[in-house]
């Protein structure tokens, strides 16, 4: 678990700052670039090795889970009549299946929306790319019906995410025995600011594409 | 005090348990947890029922064996307490409290709010111990020079009582805390270098073969840990685990 999800948290800064393009270079020459990129993320064969890499730590990270849970299940088949969890732990450390699985609800919607069309879907071409930037603009436009369903959808999904990094980032490098005096409670803080940032930057894109297209 | 409790009733292993009601009248604000339990039972042995099985012994914190899940936290609100120095000034006139046994399959129970711990005795068993020469020869502990810092993390681990707090408390049983403070009073010491990295092995495989949860890290077990036991523990135990088995030939 560890392992993987501090590997998928730097996935997660690489896919921010493709994301980021959609807000920082606007009009013609964004489309461009955003195209151009989105050919470069999914031909160029290290970006693919990384790109399989990933998906088995989305794997890996989801059956391990459930592994563990259905586990930890058995080690106390019957449960207590009052128990107080809040007077001892966040309840985000509490509630990291729950969280997971609003996460992975939202990744298998997410990855159809824009991964499956950018692959297979039928996608509208500009200068001779796939013009995944007029798909995306589009998902999050007020002219599409459901334009404010996703923006809200991912918003939500993004605050999931940031209650997940919220344990998460501290908790992988303990179960990796890093652990230091000196050093945790600096780990600790950079995984809030982390878990506090990463999740703000992106759910600001789709309401940022939402309210220039008004 | 006029309280109600809420007392878990099991007649034995097999039997499936209920929460029943007893009323208790006239409980000084002085008296602990435990003598507030005798005074409980004392009033079901007067109407000709059956007393509450508690597990408990010293009654001065250091034995580990009183065990109650109080008002849904292990050894009751307070912090650094076992249950046996949990004072009823600790709680209100009218109060209802609801007190059950640890719950965790490796903590099977036997009668009411006793439950059997030897799973804790048999991870000791695989490991939890250094293999001394007692033939006369043995070198005196104070002849060797260790780290004041080391020593007092080592004697910090070593004040773990094993009561089952942790177990009691994890969302998922997990006997982590337990452990790494076992593992940790001797990786931390000259004593224990010969033997730790298969101890660790040992003792984490005998915890796993135990049916105890895993760790997630929510910390819920250092918090309620009557002796202060660290979480930094965990992650010594994890790292000496993982270089164990990484080094193992």
């Amino acid at each position: 678990m560890a392992l993987t999800g501090l590997f998928l948290c730097l996935f997660l800064v690489g896919h921010l700052a493709g994301n980021l393009q959609l807000i920082f270079i606007t009009g013609e020459e964004g489309q461009q670039a955003f195209n151009e990129y989105a050919q470069f993320m999914t031909t160029f064969p290290l970006v693919k090795i990384l790109s399989y890499l990933t998906y088995a730590s989305v794997l890996f990270h989801v059956v391990d889970g459930i592994v563990l849970t259905m586990q930890n299940r058995k080690a106390r088949p019957v449960g207590y009549v009052k128990e107080n969890g809040a007077a001892n732990a966040k309840w985000a450390s509490r509630n990291m299946g729950i969280l997971g699985t609003i996460i992975l609800v939202f990744l298998v919607s997410h990855m159809q929306s824009f991964w499956y069309t950018m692959h297979f879907g039928d996608i509208p071409m500009h200068n001779g790319l796939k013009d995944l930037h007029t798909v995306v603009l589009q998902f999050f436009s007020p002219e599409n019906s459901l334009g404010l369903v996703a923006v809200v959808g991912y918003v939500l999904a993004q605050m999931a995410v940031a209650f997940h990094l919220s344990h998460g980032v501290q908790s992988g490098f303990q179960s990796l025995g890093v652990r230091h005096a000196k050093y945790t409670p600096i780990i600790e803080l950079s995984g809030m600011g982390f878990a506090l940032l990463v999740p703000t930057l992106f759910a600001i894109i789709p309401i940022f594409l939402y309210i220039t297209q008004l | 005090m006029d309280l109600t409790l809420k007392v878990w009733r099991q007649n034995g292993p097999q039997d499936a348990g209920r929460m029943e009601t007893y009323p208790v009248s006239d409980v000084s604000p002085d008296m602990s947890f435990l003598e507030m339990m005798d005074m409980m039972n004392d009033q079901i042995i007067r109407s000709g029922g059956d007393p509450v099985a508690f597990d408990h012994d010293c009654r001065e914190g250091i034995c580990g064996m009183c065990s109650m899940f109080i008002n849904g936290e292990a050894h009751g609100p307070n912090r650094g307490t076992t249950t046996c120095q949990l004072h009823m000034r600790s709680f209100k006139d009218g109060d209802t409290i609801t007190i059950e046994p640890w719950r965790a399959s490796a903590f099977p129970v036997v009668k009411d709010l006793a439950v059997d711990r030897s799973s804790f005795d048999r991870v000791i068993q695989s490991g939890g111990y250094i293999s001394v020469n007692t033939s006369g020869e043995t070198l005196d502990a104070n002849a060797i020079p260790v780290p004041k810092g080391q020593a007092d993390d080592a004697f910090s681990a070593a004040t773990c009582i094993g009561c089952g707090a942790c177990v009691a408390t994890c969302k998922n049983a997990s006997a982590m805390l337990f452990v790494s403070a076992k593992v940790s009073q001797f990786a931390l010491l000259p004593q224990g270098q010969p033997e730790r990295a298969t101890r660790v092995q040992r003792m984490v495989e005998q915890m796993d073969k135990e049916g105890f949860g895993n760790c997630t890290n929510t910390g819920a077990c250092a918090v309620e840990c009557p002796k202060g036991i660290d979480l930094s523990n965990i992650a010594r135990m994890n790292r000496d685990y993982l270089s164990a088995s990484a080094l193992e030939e």
